[in-house]
């Protein structure tokens, strides 16, 4: 493609991108969230059109009106908003642009078995293709998306963000479907922000940097940082704040014999004053469930749980607000925000009680005190009137946790609040998260990131089917041991097994 | 496979419940009746369920995809007063003439006879579902909210309606309400098939109901192949994420606009029935919002969700039918007819609550709101 250039509202989202792929290739596109990117995905797959510019798809010209024109051009793209429907099934997801007909209507049986093959050829077995979607766990849900996409029989194939909800099991089932691909001569476009997976998958990688093309250029050319600082066009001092040196910290979070239907057993972890304790392990061991259960959310939790020597038991989200806890919760689009609601409405919501006088918001306390959340996050907005949607992925998790910190929270969970999150508003998050710490705050992290877990945590608790098998700290956090831990097998009897093992 | 039923079981817990619960009253019914069990009660009852089967059908559909049509019952109102007009089965025809705005308008005689009958209930049927698709055009072109807009086309087609008939008269053809209105057995003699309805083999089935035949008929015939084919999944698909059916490319303005026509479809077939059972047109404005109200009542205790999405238009005349039982109920214990409203509306509680109990098995309360 060529010259294509993309105005929204009078913002520019892209200016004059050349830009080309070939068949048999990774390509990797690689940007800050705002960097145009996504712009750029939705010309190619037809969502919008380009201003100015043309596109070339095999030596033709091509214009794509709508998704399926570029669907039946053998563009398909799996989106990093999720395009499936939650009340049909698996199978009629998988088949829902053309599916199996027989006297002109839709054939079940044969739907069904084509739904099968699709997910045995990602090594998703485990999913009965008669199951609603919505009740599949998100990473489930993001391997049926990929069998949808694979089902179209795709020449160009692109993937946006594809792999941030998925286990490390899941991933590299996804690596070899797509060396299997690039072998039959599909062009495959990657967007991650996860350079290791880049690292490992692409053949060529582009940069993006504010809607321009940056550098394109092969595998192995430059270097992590090199290519960290043309997406940022800044230096980076230290990818993670420095930790501090371990002290004995009064414990403001204490929780005994925890346990909720088959999905926590007896957990048992104490969370200090300034501590960031890490959950780790496979994705679905209970760690989500966990941060669940403190907020408030769940039914029929056993066991103890001590807020600074005061026994709580948070029934509702609300209880849990008023006992000092905050949740940064998993999906930031339906959890976390109101999406067609203001900027502004978005950070109050969560702390009405504290800017209102009897039973009328305080506009002016309102307004202070949304411009202390703004500044003190540093989100780029446009006007604090504006709908949360306008923002960019990072900056609306901001308000996520703009909000929440507006309640003065003495406990703060995070459930992968960096998933799909650019490289610089990544390392905001980190410095953010130290900050709090040494404020006093105690801060429980989970993320499917080890990368993650081992730079910012100062202790991680390993999580494997609904137990803590361990807790690492110090030296011992290593990726090796955190991979070990989270397959429950012994890191000095088998390191072979965990050393090779996924690196998600 | 016992997992596949399971699940197919779990999914459709609403559909489940609505036909135990039916099945549990009508047995109260038929028990408590001096001549249960019986097919003149049987076809007694047929005849009072058929017309709010078909609008609950019709109300299925744009439900199904997050809209509610408001206009059902005035599409039925409406097509009863053509077919007041048209189905009179005069021999020698119907002249039909217009007075609009001081103008007298001859437009040539509708035929009579047999012909003339069929031409006039596919005449009724296409009005019906040129209303509706009136409404998907409204709501897809105009890109107005279906409830406002069929609020407005409603108050249209009842207008139209009572232009027809600004006071309850016409006629239809005798011999047409009495088969349509009884039982297959009569219905075989009236039209002088299967040797009068004498055919040996035919007489296991001469006691079956006409509307229940019909009914049954449409929902095999229409309902069935609509729901299997690419648009009637795109209906579903538009209701469950209407931005994740346009990335996959459904045809959705298309899927709109067919669900109001075939909501309009089976709305008129409700008043063409309606019509021929009272045998005359009448534009009863109260008539038309009950109607409309308890077509939206039987799509939720027949198990679909008024947030789109998931359901289906044949657990809908289920909760048709459990209305009407529960009217029949009264007539058979004879409680005073003032008090009915009053129980009906308990009892639709009640009957809702039933398929909410799930809501207390929910462990993560998260859940509740998805």
């Amino acid at each position: 493609m060529s010259g294509i250039s993309k105005r929204y509202a009078g913002v520019r989202a892209l200016e004059g991108v050349d830009f080309a792929c070939e068949r048999g290739n990774i390509h990797a596109v690689l940007g800050e969230n705002g960097a145009g990117k996504s712009t750029l995905i939705k010309i190619i797959a037809g969502v919008v059109q380009p201003d100015t510019g043309g596109m070339r798809l095999g030596g033709s010209d091509v214009r794509f009106a709508t998704p399926s024109a570029a669907n039946a051009a053998g563009v398909v793209c799996v989106f990093q908003e999720l395009s499936l429907l939650p009340d049909l099934s698996v199978a009629d997801n998988i088949s829902i642009a053309s599916p199996p007909r027989r006297f002109g209507l839709i054939d079940a049986r044969a739907q069904r078995r084509r739904a099968e093959a699709l997910l045995a050829g990602i090594g998703c077995e485990d999913v009965n293709p008669l199951m609603r979607v919505r009740d599949l766990p998100l990473s489930r849900r993001q391997m049926v998306e990929i069998a949808k996409a694979l089902g179209q029989r795709p020449q160009l194939l692109i993937l946006d963000e594809a792999t941030s909800a998925l286990t490390s099991a899941d991933v590299e089932k996804i690596y070899a479907v797509l060396a299997r691909l690039k072998a039959e001569g599909v062009a495959i476009l990657y967007i991650s922000h996860r350079m290791h997976e880049v690292e490992a998958l692409a053949d060529r990688a582009s940069v993006f940097r504010n809607g321009r093309h940056v550098e394109t250029f092969d595998k192995g050319v430059r270097s992590t940082a090199d290519i960290v600082q043309l997406m940022i066009g800044r230096d980076i001092a230290a990818q993670y704040p420095p930790k501090p040196a371990p002290r004995s910290a009064k414990p403001v979070l204490t929780l005994e014999n925890l346990s909720w239907e088959k999905r926590l057993e007896r957990i048992s972890l104490r969370v200090g004053a300034g501590e960031i304790v890490g959950l780790g392990g496979l994705d679905g061991q209970g760690q989500k469930s966990l941060l669940l259960a403190l907020f408030g959310v769940l039914r029929g939790v056993t066991g103890r749980v001590t807020v600074e020597d005061r026994e709580v038991r948070p029934g509702s989200p609300a209880a849990a607000k008023s006992a000092g806890i905050a949740l940064v919760p998993e999906d930031r689009k339906t959890e976390g925000l109101m999406l067609p609601m203001s900027i502004s409405d978005n950070l109050a919501i969560a702390s009405l009680d504290a800017i209102s006088t009897g039973p009328f918001v305080d506009r002016a306390k309102e307004r202070a005190a949304v411009e202390r959340g703004i500044a003190r996050l540093q989100i780029k907005i446009g006007a604090p009137g504006d709908a949360v949607s306008t923002l960019s992925g990072g900056n609306q998790q901001k308000v996520v946790l703009a909000k929440w910190l507006m309640t003065g929270p003495r406990i703060i969970l995070l459930n992968d609040p960096t998933r799909g999150i650019d490289v610089g508003t990544k390392q905001e998050l980190y410095r953010l998260m130290r900050e709090l710490a040494d404020q006093g705050a105690a801060i429980l992290f989970y993320s499917t990131d080890y990368d993650e877990l081992i730079g910012c945590c100062d202790r991680v608790a390993i999580m494997y089917d609904g137990r803590i098998v361990r807790e690492l700290e110090g030296a011992e956090l290593t990726e090796t041991n955190i991979i070990a831990s989270a397959l429950n097998i012994d890191a000095a009897t088998a390191p072979h097994a965990a050393s090779g093992s996924a690196h998600a | 496979m016992l997992d596949d039923l399971a699940i197919r079981v779990r999914q459709n817990i609403g559909l489940a419940t609505a036909v135990v619960l039916f099945c549990a009253l009508y047995l109260v019914y038929n028990l408590a009746h001096p001549r249960g069990f019986s097919s003149a009660v049987l076809v007694q009852n047929s005849d009072e369920i058929f017309a709010l089967a078909m609008l609950a059908m019709a109300q299925t559909v744009p439900v199904l995809m997050s809209g509610l049509d408001l206009s059902v019952g005035a599409v039925m109102t409406m097509v009863g007063c053509f077919a007041s007009y048209l189905l009179t089965g005069t021999a020698g025809g119907t002249p039909i003439h217009l007075e609009i705005f001081g103008l007298h308008l001859n437009l040539g005689t509708f035929p009579g006879g047999i012909e003339g009958i069929l031409l006039g209930m596919a005449v009724c049927v296409a009005i019906g579902t040129l209303a509706g698709f009136i409404n998907g055009c409204i709501v897809v072109y105009g890109r107005i909210q279906p409830i406002i807009a069929t609020l407005a086309t409603g108050a249209v087609y009842v207008g139209i309606a009572l232009f027809l008939r600004p006071t309850p008269g016409g006629k239809i053809d005798d011999d047409l309400n009495w088969a349509m209105t009884n039982s297959l057995g009569d219905f075989a003699s009236t039209v002088h098939i299967f040797n009068d309805g004498a055919a040996p083999w035919f007489a296991p089935l001469a006691w079956i109901p006409v509307p229940f035949a019909l009914l049954v008929l449409i929902a095999l015939l229409v309902w069935v192949p609509f729901r299997r084919s690419v648009l009637g999944r795109s209906v579903y698909a538009v209701g469950s994420a209407e931005g994740a059916a346009y990335m996959s490319g459904l045809p959705i303005e298309r899927a709109k606009i067919a669900a109001f026509a075939l909501g309009g479809f089976f709305a008129g077939c409700g008043g063409l029935f309606l019509a021929i059972q009272t045998s005359s047109g009448n534009a009863d404005i109260p008539q038309a919002g009950a109607y409309t109200l308890n077509s939206i009542a039987s799509v939720v205790i027949g198990g679909t969700s008024l947030l789109g999405g998931s359901g289906s238009a044949i657990g809908s005349i289920f909760g048709a039918m459990i209305l009407r039982v529960i009217s029949f109920l009264f007539r058979i214990f004879d409680i005073a007819p003032l008090l009915q409203p009053l129980f009906e509306g308990l009892i639709l509680l009640a009957a809702v609550s039933i398929g909410a109990l799930g809501v207390l098995r929910v462990k993560n309360t998260l859940e509740l709101f998805r």
